[in-house]
């Protein structure tokens, strides 16, 4: 059975779905994050499967920047839950609400 | 042998993902995501993506987990009692519930498209490297360069934000409060609001 570019685009979709799931039912901000990566990941590979149907290496190039976004998306969001668990110990993102009105 | 690798890497793939959002200790959901990240990298594999799997991997399951696990251990999380948000699970099946009907709707149309030049052979004869090189430096040159500047960006905002705060609070005022003098590290007066906080924590402990 040949593999074609609506099976990419299925386990595509599951995963993306799975990151939001998780994005939102975890508590955990770390997790959340592992959540956003998740999505990220199904996004690249939505690009690349288009890039092999269609003959064309743009895909691949937006991909690499994807996981280049992904990188300092990482870094920054680690940065602040340190910053966080330093100033007040908390995880949880309910009870990071300083920014919500 | 094609299918069977898909449906191999499409199966680990999953069940991965489910238990990175499901796992309670965060150190379990970390592999997990690796895991899933690595077989990410197989199905770019089999999509003739051998750069991007080499960079997945490296990128990802290298550097950024190593990232996330560093800051889980050294932050010594706690795995919370109430782990999901109940009132949110009804929302999340919605909204993909939305998402899945517009992909099904997205998988019935055909896909057409004007296909570009790269097709495997050409790839394959040039090199998968040096032909996403050749694009990359050819027609992405702007796209590139601004990504350094973004990751540029990204390092010198994380330093600022990670810094330890008693550096950042000693040019003002002696450090007389303690260590836990944490609140403003980049704040121009970082005193008044640790008062006002504990102000408050004083008032209600009368």
């Amino acid at each position: 059975m040949e593999i074609t570019l609506t099976h990419y685009l299925v386990v595509s979709t599951i995963i993306f779905s799975l990151g939001l799931l998780g994005v939102l039912i975890r508590r955990n901000f770390i997790i959340v994050l592992m959540a956003v990566e998740m999505m990220l990941n199904a996004a690249n590979l939505n690009l690349v499967a288009f890039s092999h149907h269609l003959h064309s290496l743009t895909g691949q190039m937006v991909a690499l920047f994807t996981i280049a976004i992904a990188a300092g998306e990482a870094a920054v969001g680690l940065a602040i839950i340190v910053v966080i668990f330093r100033n007040k110990i908390a995880t949880n993102v309910d009870q990071i609400n300083v920014l919500k009105w | 042998v094609t299918a069977l690798a898909f449906y191999y890497l499409a199966a680990v793939t999953i069940v991965s993902g489910v238990l990175t959002i499901t796992l309670r200790s965060p150190v379990h959901c970390g592999l997990a995501l690796v895991a899933m990240l690595v077989h990410m990298a197989g199905f770019f594999v089999l999509l003739n993506a051998e750069f991007i799997a080499a960079v997945q991997v490296i990128v990802y399951a290298g550097a950024i987990l190593v990232l996330y696990l560093f800051v889980i251990m050294l932050l010594n999380l706690k795995s919370d009692e109430r782990v999901f948000h109940k009132r949110y699970i009804g929302i999340g099946l919605i909204t993909i519930a939305i998402i899945a009907q517009a992909a099904v709707l997205i998988l019935r149309s055909p896909f057409g498209g004007l296909t570009g030049e790269a097709t495997p052979d050409v790839v394959l004869g040039v090199g998968q490297t040096k032909a996403i090189g050749i694009v990359m430096f050819r027609d992405y040159l702007l796209p590139f360069e601004l990504i350094g500047v973004y990751l540029l960006a990204a390092i010198v905002g994380a330093i600022v934000l990670a810094k330890t705060p008693a550096m950042a609070a000693r040019p003002p005022e002696p450090p007389s409060t303690g260590a836990d003098d944490g609140n403003g590290a980049s704040e121009p007066a970082p005193e008044p609001p640790a008062e006002t906080v504990g102000a408050h924590h004083g008032g209600h402990g009368h």
